[in-house]
């Protein structure tokens, strides 16, 4: 369910790095949590987001979601895509429905205090 | 987990569970929020039927050869005008003339009257009553008597006719019948929260599981879906129904909340009369509205309202209308502005976002 190579937070979302960038989704237990998908709000490119703190919005029918950050850096690119159509976090948030690229600032994040591995994520929301 | 334990359950309880629905705490009550998803349980309402467990509500009876004195009393709508087997929405107000609750009268005889009375207020609703009971009349907080289950959508006649006897294509909408259905004693009325046609079937909590099981396998043919709370909610906002506690509630009265239409002032006294007639003839302050987002958005309960850069009012219910894929919403406006056509802006995380007052309801079903 939840990808090897990906590392999980507390607040539902995951990043997966391939060199200095990272791309940043929340996860299937956060959006089955949630329910249906009506509509997502991304930061623009350019501005900056910091680990643990918040950079955008997902909502459901009945719920406002704030979505936090795995990793400090600059976004490079923003999923339009789920603009139009949202409910593409419901069926694949761990692919095609990532939210946003970063330029990673500091890889060490990535082994800080509260965030997890697949199987400690997988453990962590009783899956 | 502890908190579970001091919610209260619904002879459904155990069903919801195994059917995997989410569940959430509705007013103290353990309710199912949604089973399979809102947005299909929207749609079968809407094209198809759903069935909800709506037990939580509660049910007041009041009896005896003053029954009908003691309900015109303290309820705005006039139930002298009930034919037996009719049922029609009303408040039951205070003084000042804000709302207790909002209510669905249901006449079974000339000394018996069945109300059904929001879950979270029936206490309250019951004590109301009985303080003003002044009359030869007996009332009866009935709740714990009564599961309570509603069929809703254009196929919901076609399913709760498999169960029952009794011939139900010529009740009308908002009358009911006494008869027998899946098997046990039961109060079938024509009503609903949703804005489609449907029914309304209470039963002995005993029988709730039986008459539960009896429907879906009865609506399977038409794809019934169970239904949550969530679903609930978009319907009877693209209806435009009041929800206590949002659109209604203590310091709001039925003229500020669009129903003078169940405020017959040309009946004898009752309670509020006075203070509503006041405000009638000192024109009202403020008024529900509907509205639709213009801009990228979604207005939600208890967000405010800026027109000019001012704080004009606030959001009562608001959230996505599935059926007419828009964002939507009601409102506490200004009486000026409380018109269709106003330009507004909801306060979203502190932005104002572009949304534009409209006429209402936001759908309505073709008859």
């Amino acid at each position: 369910m939840y990808p090897e190579n990906y590392t999980y937070t507390k607040e539902h979302e995951w990043v997966a790095v391939d060199g200095d960038t990272g791309t940043i989704g929340i996860t299937h237990h956060a959006q089955s949590e949630l329910g249906d998908i009506v509509y997502v709000d991304l930061p623009k490119i350019g501005s900056m987001v910091g680990q643990h703190s918040t950079f955008g919005s997902v909502e459901s029918v009945k719920a406002v979601s704030d979505i936090y950050s795995p990793v400090s850096g600059e976004v490079i690119e923003v999923n339009d895509s789920l603009t139009s159509a949202p409910e593409k976090l419901n069926s694949d948030p761990h692919g095609d429905a990532w939210l946003i690229k970063v330029k990673l600032k500091d890889l060490a994040e990535l082994k800080s205090e509260g965030m997890m591995s697949a199987a400690d994520y997988t453990k962590y929301v009783g899956a | 987990m502890s908190e579970t334990q001091t919610l209260k359950v619904t002879p459904l309880n155990a069903v919801h569970r195994q059917m995997g629905a989410k569940m959430v705490d509705f007013g103290g009550w353990d309710m199912p929020v949604q089973y399979r998803g809102i947005l299909d349980e929207h749609k079968a309402v809407r094209t198809g039927v759903g069935v909800f467990d709506v037990s939580h509500m509660g049910e007041i009876v009041v009896r005896g050869p003053q029954a009908l004195e003691l309900v015109n009393w303290v309820s705005s709508n006039d139930a002298s005008k009930l034919a037996v087997g009719q049922v029609h929405y009303s408040g039951l107000l205070y003084e000042h003339g804000g709302f207790v609750d909002d209510i669905l009268v249901h006449k079974v005889s000339d000394d018996e009257y069945f109300i059904c009375v929001n879950a979270s207020n029936q206490d309250k609703d019951f004590e109301h009553i009985v303080a003003h009971n002044k009359f030869q009349a007996t009332v009866e907080n009935a709740g714990a008597r009564y599961a309570q289950i509603a069929v809703q959508g254009p196929k919901a006649l076609e399913v709760c006719q498999k169960l029952t006897s009794s011939v139900l294509a010529p009740i009308q909408y908002y009358w009911f019948v006494d008869g027998e259905f899946a098997g046990v004693e039961a109060r079938i009325a024509r009503t609903g929260y949703t804005g489609e046609d449907g029914f309304e079937i209470y039963v002995s909590p005993d029988a709730a599981v039986s008459v539960w099981e009896a429907i879906l396998e009865a609506g399977a043919e038409f794809g019934i879906l169970a239904c949550g709370l969530g679903a609930r909610n978009t319907l009877r906002l693209e209806a435009k129904m009041a929800l206590y506690g949002h659109e209604i509630d203590a310091s709001i009265s039925p003229l500020e909340a669009g129903l003078a239409w169940i405020v017959k002032m040309d009946k004898a006294d009752f309670v509020g009369k006075t203070a509503l007639a006041e405000q009638k003839a000192g024109g009202l302050k403020r008024k529900l509205v509907g509205f639709e987002m213009r801009e990228r958005g979604i207005g939600r309960d208890g967000y405010e309202i800026e027109v000019n850069g001012e704080k004009v009012g606030w959001v009562t219910s608001g959230g996505p209308a599935p059926t007419l894929n828009k964002n939507i919403g009601l409102c506490y406006l200004p009486s000026e502005l409380a018109v269709p056509g106003t330009k507004i802006k909801v306060v979203i995380r502190g932005a104002g976002v572009e949304a534009e007052t409209v006429p209402t309801p936001f759908y309505k079903r073709a008859k």
